[in-house]
């Protein structure tokens, strides 16, 4: 292979949304790695201005048709902060509930559909179907448990519609989340074995000093609510964001990219919770994971569809957890009284932490939004990883080196859409 | 005895020529027919290789955009062979319609016979309504497909 050259890959599969990557090498070194999010920008925070809170949640839920959840909660968390209100706990077990179906849906279609197939050598899951049947009908199930619970509490499976600022539209009532128990209770036990299969992938020998950043709660592997925290010594609270975090902009990318102000790259998502949050796993996610060879630190990107597994199997754990202990709430939703005051949210999205900050005037209108979803978070970072990577595999030719390089990004899941509110990849060797 | 023939309408109401194939079942469904069942999806594929599962005859109408002119009719035999992914794509992440009937190829999960109309939009920008184009299609369409329900009942009567 000539020392110098150029490749790329024009379209990212197996990806949300639409990007590239360009890498040039020179002298037999990498000279240069592109992460190219071309899909356009979608200026969801321009729209958000003059609009009233209670349309908030409705109109980030429009960000990401796989995290829609995620958007809702980070956007209706901060809205209450700015507006003081606290729905009460019967609503927040809802809200994790309603999360629990997110990550399980969001997870398991990456697991299965998306990046298993890398590891297995497969173009894609429909081509891995043909050999692997039995699993991928499986997959296909513990999504559609995910979905069911989304469509129980939001209405509906995508873009669900029934979560509101103060709480929920209509809130289940016991005998409806009863319903979900059955199918929860094999969830847990695929999941469980979904955890034992990928354990087995092979995995490439790659671990880099990462700062893994998430939140961290006192009593509960995180969704809704903690404190943002680091592996290295990062401990704020979500309103002190801004102060440490900045976005930057490159000119080869329509998506913003984040950054911790004093030291750069950052890592968030599964891998950066299971991290921080290992002794908050349900006991039953600590010992499969255990049992499955997964230490509680894992510094292997290529490892993380392990942690997707086990988090999805958290989930069902926790979601049964929320089931028993419901009672409907008194009251769907408090109510709400507009104030001027600003509101930080950041909930864990199934790519990580998804952080938003309001400004609201006295009539409950929208002077000024910022969303900061995960992928921004993760960009440098997969950047990074590429320049390391890369070297590893320069013998490789042209078409392998690209599936590498894909299944590198993959690591990651990365939401393209949510980026820009992001992939093709370009290998150059004049 | 007559086989039961499941008519699955794809789309968004809220995105113009989008909705064609709930409104296409909305009208096959006031016709009414006794061995016909009517659903509407979104489009999502997972949802949709659990819809038809079981089904022996499925037709599926969706909207489709290729650049061809407003309105025109593609009709395959999905069954018979794979329907082409540039017509059906909508998605990088979730599965599309293509995606979602080659899996279930693999999965021996595709009915016995799939027939996949999609018609070409003109407009799938944020409104409520077809483009005359296609609401001219949508009579059309709603024809042929009775026209195949009758074909099938007429091959199935014992």
């Amino acid at each position: 292979m000539p020392a110098n050259r150029k490749f790329e890959v024009k379209a990212l599969s197996r990806v949300e949304g639409e990007g590239a990557l360009y890498v040039k090498f020179e002298g037999g070194q990498v000279d240069w790695v592109e992460l190219n999010i071309y899909e356009p920008p979608r200026f969801f925070e321009a729209f958000l201005r003059g609009r009233k809170v209670r349309e908030v949640p409705d109109i980030t839920a429009r960000i990401c048709g796989i995290c829609p959840v995620a958007y809702q909660m980070s956007s209706c968390h901060a809205l209450e902060k700015a507006l003081g209100i606290d729905p009460g706990p019967e609503i927040r077990r809802l809200r994790r509930l309603l999360y629990c179906g997110e990550w399980i849906e969001s997870h398991t279609l990456h697991v299965y559909m998306l990046h298993a197939p890398d590891f297995l050598g497969y173009e894609s899951a429909i081509h891995m179907a043909k050999d692997f049947r039995d699993l991928v009908q499986q997959g296909l199930q513990l999504k559609k448990v995910g979905n069911e619970i989304v469509s129980l509490l939001g209405g509906r499976e995508i873009h669900p519609i029934n979560v509101r600022v103060g709480g929920f539209y209509k809130p289940p009532t016991k005998a409806d989340l009863l319903s979900l128990a059955e199918r929860l209770k094999w969830a847990r036990d695929a999941a469980m074995e979904t955890v034992r299969w990928v354990a087995e992938f092979p995995f490439p020998d790659f671990e880099q000093d990462y700062e893994f950043v998430a939140l961290s709660h006192p009593d509960e592997y995180p969704f809704n609510e903690g404190r943002i925290v680091s592996s290295k010594g990062l401990d704020i609270a979500m309103r002190e964001f801004d102060e440490h975090f900045a976005e930057e902009q490159v000119p080869y990318s329509n998506a913003l990219r984040s950054v911790i102000k004093t030291r750069g790259a950052y890592f968030v998502g599964p891998m950066a919770r299971y991290n921080l949050n290992f002794d908050k796993l349900a006991p039953l996610a600590q010992e499969t994971a255990r049992a499955a060879g997964l230490d509680p630190e894992c510094r292997n990107p290529f490892k993380s569809i392990i942690v997707r597994a086990v988090e999805v199997l958290h989930a069902c754990v926790e979601a049964l957890r929320m089931i028993d202990t419901y009672q409907a709430p008194e009251q769907s939703a408090v109510e709400v009284h507009p104030r001027l005051a600003t509101g930080y949210g950041c909930t864990e999205a199934p790519r990580g932490i998804l952080y938003h900050r309001y400004r609201i005037n006295e009539q409950g209108v929208i002077l000024d939004a910022k969303i900061v979803p995960p992928t921004s978070q993760n960009q440098k970072t997969i950047e990074n990883d590429l320049w390391k990577f890369v070297p590893k595999y320069l013998d490789l030719p042209p078409d392998k080196l690209a599936l590498q390089c894909e299944q590198a990004i993959r690591n990651y899941d990365p939401c393209i859409s949510c980026a820009t509110h992001f992939l093709k990849l370009k290998i150059e060797r004049d | 005895m007559h086989r039961q023939i499941l008519v699955i309408g794809l789309g968004n109401d809220y995105r113009g020529d989008d909705a064609i194939g709930r409104v296409v079942v909305r009208r096959l469904k006031a016709i009414g027919g006794d061995n016909v069942i009517v659903v509407e999806e979104s489009g999502e594929g997972a949802a949709l290789i659990e819809t038809w599962k079981g089904a022996d005859f499925a037709i599926l109408i969706d909207a489709v955009h290729s650049g061809g002119a407003a309105g025109t009719i593609h009709r395959f035999d999905a069954a018979a062979q794979p329907i082409p992914s540039r017509l059906f794509h909508y998605s990088t992440h979730a599965f599309s319609v293509a995606e979602a009937v080659e899996l279930a190829r693999a999965l021996n999960q595709l009915p016995a016979k799939l027939i996949v109309y999609g018609i070409e939009g003109k407009t799938f920008g944020p409104n409520v309504g077809l483009s005359i184009e296609v609401e001219r299609a949508a009579e059309e369409i709603l024809r042929r497909v009775r026209e195949d329900l009758c074909t099938n009942s007429r091959s199935s009567t014992i």
